[in-house]
């Protein structure tokens, strides 16, 4: 790995995530009869909380600060230890996978932290759903990861997924399809998507991410709501390498399939946002406990 | 051979995790269908080329379990008004929980069985094993005796899978006669759950413990 592509990498998951989200958006405005936002408005919208000024509440301290820029740091680490289009990750070692999983808790962290900082009671009642779920979602996350490392026999994600996936289903199927069914819940549950939390609600409520944001504003809003992005594209990139086998053709046209293949799962996690109602909060445990015991069968199947 | 079953066999299974989780009543019948079709299709997958009276017992499954119970049981779900299984005894996540357990029992127990070469391979005994096991939680935690048949519908689907690896011994007629023996069993509990809550007003297992003239 070049330092050149280290930063391509880097500058990929950084500038990605709103495209993602915006093809998500489209979806969901097409299917509910709308022409829809353009594909570019989440930049339009993260340029404009750039260019504003911020509200800092008195009772705040430099944790309220940290959380949004925490979260961009931890994200774009483990955006690092994934491959996307090329064959390893900028940075590997065995054992990376659990780096991965929780640099995302450390941004979940700072977050639910940032959010306790305000003293709100609803940014509480957000932190204590957000941290309830993630620690569920865990779980399912490690489970479906050890599938992988049972077929595998690596401890690393570019192990993982960096090489040909289609001998990885020609040998495994039904266990990798079960994790890979696990990972997408694990996927919506960890990024607040339906049917675990709605992104575009009204109600504080029953929010679970958006609420801890209710008092971030202007650059800090914007670093929290990237930060958020690209946790969905990294997760959304590591799914897509287990799940789908890239052509093992030049750089270019693995780089190209791969893009294709984020955005086919973007228009995917919006179809699923049009078709399904939110769960009542008492059901999300539910679901994720559903998840963790897909891939812990799906482990069985191997190691019987 | 297990290329083709595994899948099945695996399908058949998350089928009844999806029975055990679910609290509507029309998914857990749907389920059970599914699973009776799934067994049909296993079973033509096996032995549909072997002659005509394997194709018409794979055929006559599809159609009791896929299609007649299922039928009469919507019937009688219609006709009570009920949708959801309302606070069974034992919770959904507990009882999802416990069927996972009885699958990872399962498949350990089928490996210290001495089993032929080829049914070893095969998910079929602990897919069979746990399949009963999930057909016994759902008869013993559930309320509504409508749940508590398919409960007993999935205990049969259970046996069918095990009478999968002893085929060639299996004579037909007795298959014949277990899966008439099934038809008739839900069609008379379909009938008795009818007579039950006209009389009670409910099919809650638990009002009936007192008896009324």
């Amino acid at each position: 790995m070049t330092p050149l592509g280290a930063i391509a990498h880097l500058a990929l998951a950084v500038l990605l995530p709103p495209l993602l989200l915006g093809v998500i958006q489209r979806t969901k405005a097409r299917m509910a009869g709308r022409r829809g936002a353009p594909l570019l408005q989440p930049y339009y919208d993260l340029a404009k909380l750039f260019s504003k000024g911020i509200v800092l509440s008195r009772t705040t301290t430099w944790v309220f600060l940290a959380g949004p820029v925490v979260a961009v740091a931890t994200a774009s680490l483990a955006s690092l230890l994934v491959p996307f289009g090329e064959k390893a990750a900028p940075v590997s070692f065995a054992g990376d996978l659990v780096l991965f999983a929780y640099l995302f808790g450390l941004g979940r962290f700072f977050t639910v932290a940032a959010a306790l900082d305000t003293g709100s009671s609803f940014e509480g009642m957000g932190g204590a759903r957000e941290a309830t779920f993630s620690a569920l979602a865990e779980p399912a996350l490690f489970l479906s990861l050890l599938v992988l490392v049972i077929v595998r026999q690596s401890f690393s994600l570019s192990g993982l997924v960096g090489e040909d996936q289609s001998a990885l289903w020609a040998t495994a199927g039904v266990p990798v399809a079960l994790a890979c069914l696990s990972l997408f819940v694990v996927l919506l549950a960890e990024n607040s998507r339906i049917p675990f939390d709605d992104p575009t609600t009204h109600l504080e409520l029953t929010m679970i991410h958006e609420v801890m944001l209710l008092d971030h504003s202007g650059p800090l809003l914007g670093l929290a709501l990237l930060g958020a992005a690209q946790k969905l594209l990294v997760q959304s990139a590591l799914l897509v390498r287990i799940a789908v086998p890239l052509p093992d053709g030049p750089e270019p046209l693995r780089w190209a399939a791969f893009l294709a293949a984020i955005l086919a799962l973007g228009v995917v996690i919006g179809l699923v946002e049009s078709t399904m109602a939110r769960l009542r909060l008492r059901q999300v445990p539910m679901l994720l406990i559903a998840a963790s015991l897909l891939s812990a069968f799906g482990m069985v199947l191997l190691v019987r | 051979m297990s290329e083709v079953l595994n899948p099945l066999l695996v399908l058949v299974l998350l089928f009844n995790f999806l029975m055990l989780g679910t609290s509507r009543v029309a998914a857990v019948i749907n389920a059970a269908a599914a699973q009776g079709t799934l067994l049909g299709v296993a079973y033509l997958a096996m032995h549909g080329g072997s002659g005509v009276r394997a194709l018409a017992l794979g055929l006559a499954m599809i159609g009791i379990k896929g299609i007649a119970i299922p039928r009469i049981l919507r019937g009688a779900l219609r006709s009570q008004g009920i949708r959801r299984e309302v606070e069974p005894f034992v919770s959904f996540t507990t009882s999802l929980l416990l069927g996972a357990v009885a699958t990872g029992l399962s498949v350990l127990f089928a490996r210290t069985l001495p089993l032929a070469a080829g049914d070893a391979e095969a998910l079929l005994v602990p897919a069979s094993l746990a399949t009963v096991l999930t057909g016994f939680i759902v008869l013993t935690t559930r309320r509504k005796a409508l749940t508590q048949v398919v409960g007993y519908l999935t205990l049969e689907n259970g046996i069918f899978i095990f009478g999968l690896t002893l085929i060639e011994a299996m004579p037909f007629l007795v298959e014949a006669g277990v899966l008439l023996d099934v038809l008739v069993g839900v069609f008379v509990m379909g009938v008795v759950i009818d007579h039950i809550s006209r009389e009670f007003s409910s099919i809650q297992v638990d009002d009936l413990t007192e008896l009324r003239e």
